[in-house]
């Protein structure tokens, strides 16, 4: 199989959709000319012309209203957004319209639209660049939010959110961008939303995790083997709605013991959803109070290398797990 | 596409030669010292030293994040900046060390800001796109484009609300034109007759994209006429010309609580970011051009030298220390500490850092 970048699947995801689909079109801010912010959109103006790949100005309440309209009308818009960071100025769109217009409609109007773009920590933007909006979002009924933590998962998981009836959103990584991995280049080769991968096999404790806090359990968990004789299991949920609990719950039954690790802020994050969920489904196979390890509670600060102890990273995740162990 | 021609009034020569006379001559330029021009030309001189100084640490991993030059648009900031009163506020995005500089920070804090430091203006906090200084009556540096303008209009509302008489500038570029907070600002300064000035630093590009290619319509600041607002435009490579036409718009604002627009071109010489490649949307040739004939520092040298006012030699004297101020506020921004984790939530919420006056109850921080 190919080797490629988390960047290029995402390309490679965009080109196999845009040129198998005539509705579907990229928008967003640099990403033709300029090639995108984070040159995810590098050749597509050249191969696909500037109808199908649009810059826009610097409107994201007016493109991403604008791609929820269209694509009540049967077009499969993929907006950009250079950040997700940018969202809350398209908040009305995204979660009053994208996110409410089924219901509100009974069921007569589809959204079919994908939004895009990094949502990350640890790149020192600051505290209005490093939002991690997935717990807000998937907030909402009738939106899938996806955060994919490798090349593979980012190509199979954008093709199936873009053929996908429902507002995706899908959150991307800019330190994982430059990650390589091996991808498919089958274009029919789809990941289905709502599938959790276990990234690790292992029989004393679930790390329960997604995004690029897979790649941090996974050096904590080759840690915690070497040095303390302790076998990890990592869970990477890969779409936060849908959410794949059979499988967490298959872990938590052979492990007893969960570590959950995300880059969130800790009030009502994804992980305060799964504890919930584990306590109620699984009281009984618990040996010990579910742990978790997020991002420490303040807005992003700038310092560079305070920001590595704000987040996850992992020795954090390796001392989190200990204690989930202790 | 090029960025567009500059429509007002500029020099006609090919090289950095001169300004039009009637700019030196308007009366809030004529009234001007010897040392308060010269001090206008320093303060545009220690910007550029500043930004270059950055750029060297940025390159040598010194400091994170984004790094947005303003250097080629010195004598906006300093312009507008310099025409403040006790009551005048300022507020900009992030490409905010030049309005940092110009109402009067301390380099030393600005720098160490950047290389992360406790000892920074925000403590290491916010980084090179959120430099503060409320008492100076400087708000920020701020990152999302256009966000800053709802604010600057509420200064405007709290100066009037206040009984004061002042005016706030609310500084943005050629992009945030077109976000929909500004529309909403603009609307609700001229409904409710606020003392704000919405500064568009055109410099032609957001990012990768020309004016053309993103804002419809004759022009930015024509915007205004929409809401029954003031505008005016101004060739923001003249210092002199800043002032005078900027004067114009903060007297209509403080006397008569008028709102304005006005869209001052300008250039940015470097990328977007430092990590621009600078490569798709513009040619070496057209930066070239604007060094070699709209160069605001150079242009300002020329009139104060022509004026008697400064004399080559000052000009190395005014260079070699701005020079040495960069290098010495790199020095301590070198020799600080950084924050420590403790500090992470510190600064979050005013109870939890003034705990004896704490009113609320309950829990404040998760883990
Ligand atoms: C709401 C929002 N969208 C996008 C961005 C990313 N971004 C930062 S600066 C910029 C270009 C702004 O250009 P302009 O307003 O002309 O200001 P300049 O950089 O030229 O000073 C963009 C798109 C952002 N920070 N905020
Ligand atoms: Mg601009």
């Amino acid at each position: 199989m190919p080797v490629i970048t988390y960047r290029e699947a995402i390309r490679a995801a965009l080109a196999e959709e845009i040129a198998r689909d005539e509705n579907v079109v990229l928008m967003g801010e640099e990403v033709a000319q300029f090639h995108g912010a984070y040159k995810v959109s590098e050749g597509l103006l050249e191969k696909f012309g500037p109808d199908r790949i649009v810059d826009t100005p610097i409107s994201e309440a007016g493109f991403i209203g604008m791609g929820v309209g269209a694509s009540m009308l049967g077009i499969r818009p993929v907006m950009e957004l250079m950040f997700w960071s940018f969202y809350s100025v398209a908040f009305d769109q995204i979660l009053n319209n994208a996110a409410n217009v089924r219901y509100m409609s009974g069921g007569l109007i589809n959204c079919p639209i994908v939004i895009r773009g990094p949502a990350n920590g640890g790149t020192n933007v600051g505290a209005t660049h490093s939002h991690t909006p997935e717990n807000v979002l998937a907030n909402h009924p009738g939106v899938k939010v996806i955060v994919p933590a490798t090349a593979a998962d980012a190509k199979g998981l954008l093709k199936s959110a873009i053929r996908d009836n429902d507002p995706c959103f899908f959150l991307e990584n800019t330190i994982l961008y430059g990650e390589k991995g091996e991808v498919s280049d089958d274009p029919e080769l789809l990941i289905p939303l709502g599938v959790a991968d276990v990234k690790r096999q292992g029989s004393d404790l679930t790390i329960v995790t997604y995004g690029r806090c897979v790649l941090h359990s996974l050096a904590a968990a080759a840690i915690l083997e070497k040095e303390h004789d302790i076998s990890v299991e990592v869970v990477d949920l890969r779409t936060i709605r849908p959410l794949d609990f059979d499988t967490v719950l298959a872990s938590v039954k052979k492990t007893h013991r969960v570590l959950v690790v995300e880059e969130q802020k800790p009030f009502a994050s994804v992980g305060s959803q799964l504890a919930y969920l584990i306590q109620r489904e699984a009281f009984d196979e618990l040996d010990g109070p579910i742990h978790r390890l997020a991002t420490i509670d303040a807005p992003a600060i700038y310092s560079p290398p305070v920001e590595v102890e704000q987040l996850p990273n992992p020795q954090r995740v390796l001392k989190a797990a200990l204690a989930a162990l202790a | 596409m090029s960025k567009k021609a500059v429509s007002t009034a500029g020099p006609t020569e090919e090289a950095n030669v001169s300004c039009p006379a009637q700019n030196a001559q308007a009366p809030i330029n004529a009234l001007l010292s010897k040392e308060e021009r010269i001090e206008l030309h320093r303060k545009m001189v220690r910007i550029r030293r500043f930004e270059e100084r950055s750029l060297r640490a940025y390159q040598a991993k010194k400091i994170g994040g984004f790094l947005h030059l303003y250097i080629g648009q010195e004598a906006v900031a300093v312009g507008c900046c310099s025409l403040m009163g006790k009551n005048d506020h300022v507020i900009t995005a992030y490409r905010d060390h030049g309005h940092a500089i110009a109402v009067g920070m301390d380099t030393k804090a600005l720098m160490a800001e950047l290389y992360g430091k406790i000892t920074g203006c925000s403590k290491g906090k916010g980084g090179s796109m959120h430099y503060f200084a409320p008492s100076l009556n400087y708000w920020g540096g701020h990152g999302i484009v256009g966000g800053q303008i709802p604010l600057g209009t509420g200064l405007a509302y709290a100066v009037k609300y206040k009984k004061l008489k002042g005016a706030a500038m609310a500084f943005m570029g050629d992009g945030a034109v077109n976000q929909g907070a500004v529309h909403e600002a603009y609307n609700l300064a001229a409904l409710w007759n606020l003392p704000v000035i919405f500064v568009v630093e055109n410099n032609g590009y957001s990012m990768g994209t020309s004016q053309a290619r993103s804002s419809a319509g004759p022009g930015l600041a024509q915007r205004a006429e929409a809401y029954g607002m003031n505008w005016g435009t101004c060739f923001g490579h003249d210092i002199y010309e800043v002032r005078a036409t900027m004067d114009k718009f903060l007297t209509l604002a403080r006397e008569k609580n008028q709102p304005s627009v006005v869209e001052i071109d300008t250039y940015r010489y470097r990328g977007h970011s430092v990590a621009d490649p600078d490569k798709t949307y513009r040619t070496r040739e057209e930066i070239e051009e604007y060094r070699r004939t709209k160069d605001p520092i150079q242009l300002f040298q020329n009139a104060l030298l022509a004026e008697g006012v400064l004399t080559e030699a000052r000009i190395e004297q005014i260079d070699a220390e701005a020079k040495a101020e960069a290098d010495l506020a790199a020095d301590f921004a070198e020799a600080s500490p950084f924050p420590t984790a403790e500090d992470i939530q510190k600064d979050v919420y005013w109870e939890t850092d003034n705990p004896a006056q704490r009113a609320s109850k309950g829990r404040l921080f998760f883990d």
